[in-house]
């Protein structure tokens, strides 16, 4: 794998955004280290993909000082795969270099898409999608991903394969990501570092200090699920 | 658009596979039946005297005529000029409209400046232009060939400044995340999502040149299909009247085809499950 620059690949302070009279984005500060796993936790509408989009240098509205080191790739919610491109064509996007196709089999071939490199977007399932618009965040080899909900629109089994497969792949590359997710069992399986966002600001910063791979069965893993639970407002069962 | 391929049911009796076929074809039998016994109508209409001859020719007529038209260089020599009156506004509206439509579409300043007069413009019925045209160009070939453009150059601009501002806000921005710049979005995102609505309107704007073409064909012309009609008006000959009509009706059917064609190839991708 390629070498990683030591030291921190995002760092953002007093990031604000505002809609209108509301600030969704009210002073966030955030440091991610190089090749850390941040789970961005939040409830709807506490400005977790706003954050996200902010990094993704998507909103030009937010003030603030914020600094992405390395190069950056992005995983949405829906898949985004431009439709009239070939499966190889959408994950080649903006790539250049001389071994282009063997780095995007190469890719496709980690999400365990191999071989459906002349297929249609409209071919694919849902889960295909997604893991073709994950084989396109890797291809860039990306210093940071950025994944906002990323196993969001997918059906209870699929979200799993592809949970694994993140799992997988993270250490198999070493990058660092920031998972906004509102799936605390998602976050705790795949994250180093939870953070919660209410209120425009940063109400918890909780590291996972559990061994992979993980499982919702491991030791330790309830207490850390409740802890965010009460974290996000959402009271214990009686 | 999508024509999935649904898999054929499993037969579950010997007869099921069979009848599907049958059925086709006396479908087609049937829609054939009408203009089939419409055409014998009119040639024993026109045999026993019922439709005079000065008013409508029988078919036979026509067919003998259009043959000879043929034949002797007549109707290649007329063809020829529609088609490159035809050709030539296409050419000039088509490329008016594709600049104007992406200045409009693509950039901000462009969409205020440029629709607000478009908008007004569409308005005007362009063939009632006819009497300023001639004021303005002439009644030479540059009357034909500005009737020609005006009639594409509408259905173009408004299905490309369409196409443009339909696209997915939000596959701009993926390509963004890609590190493609303005240009590069132009080519991958903004233009290949924009040729489904390019190619609706290249279809109208070729039926609306063919209704301009017939109209300034029918004014102060030496040669063309138009003419050949005009002319033949003069001394009744309702035969060479209905070989121009058919022209005309072949020419529209022809461009449709080509472009239909030409459609399908460049957009395979949204067949979709059909496509390998």
């Amino acid at each position: 794998m390629a070498t990683r620059p030591a030291g921190d690949v995002v760092t953002a302070t007093a990031v604000r955004r505002a809609f209108g009279e509301t600030a969704v984005l009210d002073g966030v500060d955030l440091t991610i280290g190089a090749g850390e796993v941040v789970a961005l936790l939040g409830g709807s509408g506490s400005g977790k993909t706003t954050l996200l989009r902010i990094l993704a240098g998507l909103d030009p509205d937010a003030t603030g000082d914020w600094r992405v080191r390395g190069s950056l790739a992005v995983v949405f919610q829906e898949h985004r795969l431009l439709p009239w491109k070939r499966v190889s064509d959408n994950v080649a996007l903006g790539v250049a270099g001389p071994d282009v196709r063997r780095r995007t089999a190469a890719a496709l071939a980690e999400v365990g898409l191999a071989g459906r490199e002349r297929a249609w977007p409209a071919e694919l399932s849902g889960g295909q999608s997604q893991r073709v618009a994950v084989a396109r965040a890797l291809v860039r080899e990306p210093d940071l991903l950025l994944l906002d909900e990323p196993f969001g629109s997918l059906d209870a089994l699929t979200r799993l394969r592809m949970q694994a497969l993140f799992g997988r792949l993270r250490a198999e590359h070493g990058f660092a990501a920031l998972l906004v997710t509102h799936d605390v069992e998602e976050a705790l399986l795949l994250a180093d570092r939870t953070l919660v966002l209410d209120g425009g600001r940063i109400v918890d910063d909780a590291p996972v200090p559990l061994a992979h791979p993980r499982a919702p069965d491991d030791p330790g893993f309830g207490t850390l699920r409740r802890h965010l639970l009460d974290r996000l407002g959402v009271p214990a069962a009686a | 658009m999508t024509t999935a391929v649904t898999p054929r049911p499993p037969a579950t009796t010997r007869k099921a596979p069979a009848r599907a076929p049958r059925t086709a074809r006396r479908w087609r039998w049937q829609r054939a039946a009408t203009p089939v016994a419409l055409v014998a109508l009119w040639e024993i209409s026109s045999r026993t005297g019922v439709l005079p001859e000065e008013k409508l020719s029988p078919p036979s007529q026509v067919l003998r005529t259009g043959w000879r038209l043929a034949a002797d260089g007549t109707l290649a020599t007329h063809l020829l000029d529609s088609l490159t009156r035809a050709g030539a506004g296409l050419a000039i509206g088509a490329g008016l409209a594709l600049v104007l439509g992406s200045v409009a579409g693509l950039l901000r300043i462009g969409d205020d400046l440029v629709d607000p007069p478009v908008q007004m413009a569409r308005m005007l019925p362009h063939l009632a232009l006819v009497p300023l045209l001639i004021i303005w160009v002439g009644i030479g070939e540059e009357l034909k060939i500005t009737l020609v453009s005006l009639g594409v150059f509408f259905p173009m601009y408004f299905n490309l400044y369409a196409g443009i501002r339909d696209i997915d806000e939000r596959l701009v921005e993926a390509a963004r995340t890609c590190g493609l710049g303005a240009l590069a979005r132009i080519r991958h995102v903004i233009l290949p999502g924009a040729l489904p609505s390019l190619f609706l309107g290249l279809r109208l704007a070729t039926g609306a040149a063919w209704l301009s073409l017939v109209v300034g064909e029918t004014v102060a012309t030496q040669s063309g299909i138009g003419f050949l009609m005009m002319e033949a008006r003069e001394f009744s000959q309702t035969d060479v009247v209905l070989v121009g009509l058919f022209v005309y009706a072949l020419l529209g059917l022809l461009s449709d085809l080509v472009l239909r064609i030409a459609e399908r190839r460049a957009l395979t991708w949204r067949r979709g499950l059909r496509a390998t």
